[in-house]
């Protein structure tokens, strides 16, 4: 090496000392609740090559975070292109760049910005990779806006935890979410704390509106657009296939709902409020997406670094909502041991043997510990119903209108229930409601 | 009806490029929150690192704030840009101030943005605070000479401008905010599940005659009409007749209120095709929390009660128009109806003529409180929507940072604090410790960066004798020096994420803000707020 090379190595390696100063700072000097280990060289040096793997809308918060946070090899998913109203948050975006993939141009900005980051991009769904993929990281990172996409990551994080012999297996699941002036942030240890289907329930789907109401008894506005959306879209097929970002489509709806509104005399009805229905909008602000989007990746150098300890093993969920002054509520969620996913035993499922296989059908739709929207259920020996391939579903579809009586499934007895949104089996018992005096 | 024919004639013309830009925050703050931030003006003072009231600038900049400046003699140091994002390779030995304040006007183009290299001492932020505009509201970043933060508060004073203190340090970090004076906030966005205000106890005379309307003949209905009788109904119908059974009394305490669940509930018809009806699912759900007396929450009681220090401010339209509801509430002993009605399950044009009775009910008692503030001196142009909104949220309406109670002092405060950290050592995890050491800790950092843990826990322990030997401030103590002054970006952007939301909450007067201060502890991911 010339004696100028040789310099110029020094010149860099000293910019990156100064640049990292306050970062190192911390990593080197234990504070009193520090893990001793975390300030041995060889820990230190590990910190260099941790790869992470980061997902969904709280994508462009969490790459600015994690690249300031000194992390150098981190990949990005995201199949999503950029809409104009992410503009308000999602704030390594411009108006040009409508229409490109979001991950791509989230990874090339903060390379550009951030010295010495390397961004891998994926535009793909979560689901496109399988567990050789999600194995080469030590850690993963959400802010997904599914909760599908959620349970799908969770349970892939579990099966590689409990299939690995060492505890590199373990890839701790940072998953943050927002809502408005509201979030939470939490970290699960796949297998050994309570996971994302443990934690379902407390994320419970909103009831759905009869659609007797929406068919004959309109009252609110979203009963007009729901009638608009699903009967009379259906009805005139207006356009081939409904695009819910077509204003054109979005139009025609505004319009049709404005008109069984007129008839009812319901008022109310605005193209904005017709747009939330049809798309289940949720308000999302820059504010919140940065407090828990920064929460996440605050535990995640913790994790990487042992600077400090990390929410995991005891308090392992907070609770943020800034609507009325602002309050957290940082507490331990327990694991389930009847949780699908990372549980043993199967759990109780509540029914009248005298409903119908469809009627039970839908209710896992709307149980909020199980919500199935395309299960398929099948008991020791005997298939009840299968969404596919097309030929069971036909040879079993007679079952649907049978009760679980006459299908022979008594209390206790032990179901298998499946969903192609997920790579798993629910294991449920039935508890059968005594039978009611008519 | 007059609703009706508001919206009849909509041009059907699709959101605007900003409409569409800014939907899921409208969705929030709606226009006139929006209004309000594009007309703000924000000046951040930084120091320091710095990067906590840059993030803040960024979560401002994105929903649109009108304008900000940067104040920042700072120039830009590799240091930075292993904390700051907002800088790039290109910034080194630049203005940090106009670095940044370039970096952040590429968020949005709707958004002015100036920068000031030159204020190093109070002279010089005096020349900057002397300029003709008018800040909305005014941030600094700590540790920040005292004499500045004196000529800032005096600002404040003579301005009424809201401040905002913000420190970040290590894994440690605390915003405060001053109020000019009592903050009062009508549009506090209460959880849609409180705001059903249905009356029941003291139906009016055109609510009751639609009740027994519907309810004349009720055994001879047939089940179609019998399952659409709005819950509503229901609840008075069968209230008139436990009145009838109880020497004109209604079910108030528990054990009657159960009981009176009970008469409803075996009211339902169970020989109908469903076995069951929803809309009396429906009123029996209701009973607990609907059949009950109004009553004035304390937070409306201390509208109420206010003593006016300030002549100017008791002639705010916030203050007229709370003087006209409570000579409402004198004369009638309620409170005016808010006018909402939840879903529930009834045929269409049934739920209909209800919602209106209880809308025109609502707005009656609005035109009286509005007719009650046009007397009062101020108030002949007082605004009828203003009075509406008022009306609508009465039982929701709040006071942050009041002025005239005395306010307890540090040492009070410490003692309660302490207090209470004995209680939770025994209840467990249930009960988190307070994180006053922290603020106090850091307070110590407020005008010098760095200081050894010794050196905070004496500073500390000066002011508040009480914490000679605490064991907490010493924890907090060493973890504080260890950061020596530096600040860690995610620490920063959780703050920065929090104080802009306050400030928007502020700014729109929608929604509550903190009162007064709010930390935040990274080790354990949790905040407390305190009035300090």
């Amino acid at each position: 090496m010339s004696v100028e090379t040789q310099r110029a190595a020094h010149l860099v390696a000293d910019s990156e000392t100064m640049r990292w100063k306050y970062l190192d700072q911390i990593r080197r000097n234990p504070g009193p609740l520090t893990d001793p280990m975390a300030v041995e060289e060889e820990f230190l040096a590990q910190f260099e090559k941790f790869k992470i793997f980061g997902a969904g809308g709280l994508g462009c918060e969490i790459l600015k975070n994690l690249a300031m946070s000194k992390f150098k090899d981190i990949h990005v998913i995201d199949m999503d292109t950029i809409d104009i109203s992410n503009l308000n948050r999602q704030f390594l975006f411009r108006k040009s760049d409508v229409g490109k993939f979001k991950a791509e141009v989230a990874a090339r900005f903060v390379e550009q910005r951030v010295k010495g980051v390397k961004i891998t991009a994926h535009n793909n769904r979560i689901q496109d990779f399988d567990d050789e993929f999600y194995k080469q990281f030590q850690l993963v990172i959400c802010g997904l806006d599914s909760i599908e996409a959620r349970r799908w990551i969770n349970a892939m994080l579990v099966s590689i935890a409990e299939e690995a012999e060492d505890p590199d297996g373990i890839k701790p699941l940072i998953d943050g979410g927002t809502e408005g002036f509201k979030g939470q942030a939490r970290v699960i240890l796949p297998s050994i704390t309570s996971c994302i289907e443990c934690q379902l329930d407390m994320h419970a789907p909103r009831a759905a509106v009869p659609l007797c109401t929406i068919a004959s008894i309109p009252r609110q506005p979203e009963h007009c657009v729901e009638w608009a959306h699903v009967i009379a879209w259906e009805e005139e097929k207006p356009f081939p296939k409904l695009d819910k970002d077509d204003p054109e489509h979005v139009t025609w709806i505004y319009q049709k709902a404005l008109k069984r509104a007129e008839e009812f005399n319901i008022p109310g009805i605005t193209y904005s409020l017709t747009q939330g229905t049809i798309k289940n909008i949720i308000p999302a602000i820059a504010s919140t997406n940065a407090i828990i989007a920064a929460a996440c990746c605050n535990e995640a150098f913790k994790i990487a670094t042992n600077s400090a300890p990390c929410l995991g093993f005891e308090n392992n969920y907070m609770m943020y909502s800034g609507n009325d002054s602002i309050y957290t509520y940082t507490f331990k969620h327990e694991k389930k041991e009847d949780c699908p996913v990372c549980g043993r035993e199967a759990r109780p499922l509540e029914a009248d043997p005298n409903m119908t296989l469809q009627d039970l059908l839908d209710s896992l739709a709307l149980r909020p510990e199980a919500q199935l929207k395309k299960p398929s259920i099948r008991a020791e020996g005997k298939t009840l119903y299968m969404q596919v391939p097309q030929s069971l579903e036909e040879q079993t579809r007679p079952n649907l209108s049978k009760s679980l009586k006459d299908l022979g499934l008594e209390n206790g007895q032990e179901v298998v229930v499946t969903d192609p949104a997920f790579p798993l089996e629910f294991n449920f018992y039935f508890r059968f409601k005594a039978a009611e005096s008519s | 009806m007059t609703e009706i024919l508001a919206q009849t004639p909509p041009i059907l013309h699709g959101p605007s490029d900003k409409e569409r830009k800014y939907d899921r925050q409208l969705r929030l703050w709606a226009a006139s929150g929006q209004a309000a931030l594009e007309a703000a003006n924000i000046l951040l003072i930084n120091s320091g690192p710095g990067t906590a009231g840059i993030e803040t600038l960024k979560n401002l900049v994105l929903p649109g704030i009108g304008k900000f400046t940067i104040a920042d003699n700072a120039l830009v140091q590799e240091v930075d840009l292993g904390v700051n994002f907002f800088l790039d390779e290109s910034s080194l030995g630049k203005s940090r101030a106009q670095c940044c304040t370039e970096l952040l006007l590429e968020l949005n183009p709707e958004v002015d943005g100036s920068w000031n290299s030159t204020v190093t001492d109070t002279a010089s932020l005096q020349k900057l605070l002397d300029v003709p505009e008018i800040f909305t509201m005014i941030m600094y970043s700590l540790p920040l000479q005292p004499e500045m933060i004196q000529a800032i508060e005096t600002y404040g004073r003579q301005h009424g401008t809201p401040l905002v203190a913000i420190h970040s340090v290590g894994f440690y970090s605390y915003f405060r905010i001053a109020l000019p004076g009592t903050f009062p906030i009508v549009d506090t966005h209460p959880d849609e599940t409180a705001t059903t205000d249905l009356r029941l106890l003291s139906p009016w005379p055109e609510l009751s005659k639609f009740a027994s309307e519907m309810t004349k003949d009720i055994e001879n209905l047939d089940h179609h009409e019998h399952g659409h009788i709005p819950m509503v109904v229901i609840l008075l119908y069968y209230l008139n007749i436990w009145k009838e059974e109880h020497n004109g009394a209604y079910p108030t305490a528990y054990s009657e209120k159960t009981a009176f669940r009970e008469l409803v509930s075996k009211a339902m018809r169970r020989d109908n095709p469903e076995g069951g009806e929803e809309n009396f699912e429906e009123a029996v759900a209701a009973v607990m929390k609907h059949v009950v007396a109004p009553s004035v929450p304390s937070s409306l009681k201390q509208v109420f009660e206010y003593e006016h220090n300030d002549e100017q401010q008791s002639k705010s339209s916030f203050w007229i128009i709370a003087e006209a509801l409570k000579q409402f509430y004198a004369e009638h002993q309620r409170l005016p109806v808010a006018g909402g009605l939840p879903d529930m399950k009834a045929q269409s044009n049934v739920y209909i003529r209800l919602q209106n009775i209880y809308k025109e009910k609502a707005r009656q008692d609005a035109n009286d409180v509005f007719s009650r503030a046009q007397q009062i001196s101020g108030g002949e142009n007082i605004d009828r929507a203003e009075v509406e909104l008022f009306c609508t949220n009465a039982r929701f309406i709040k006071l942050i940072n009041t002025t005239g109670e005395e306010p307890p002092s540090m040492g009070q405060i410490i003692e309660r604090e302490l207090g209470n950290d004995e209680i939770s050592a025994i209840a467990g995890p249930e009960m988190p410790m307070s994180l006053i050491s922290i603020y106090l800790a850091l307070s110590v950092l407020s005008s010098t960066s760095v200081a050894s843990a010794d050196d905070i826990i004496a500073a500390v322990c000066e002011k508040a004798p009480t914490l000679n030997n605490n064991e907490r401030l010493a924890q907090v103590a060493q973890e504080l020096s260890r950061a020596a002054g530096g600040e860690l970006h995610n620490i920063s952007a959780v703050i920065g994420g929090m104080v802009a939301q306050e400030i928007i909450k502020i700014i729109t007067k929608q929604y509550i803000p903190i009162d007064n201060t709010c930390i935040f502890d990274g080790i354990e991911s949790r905040c407390q707020v305190l009035r300090l």
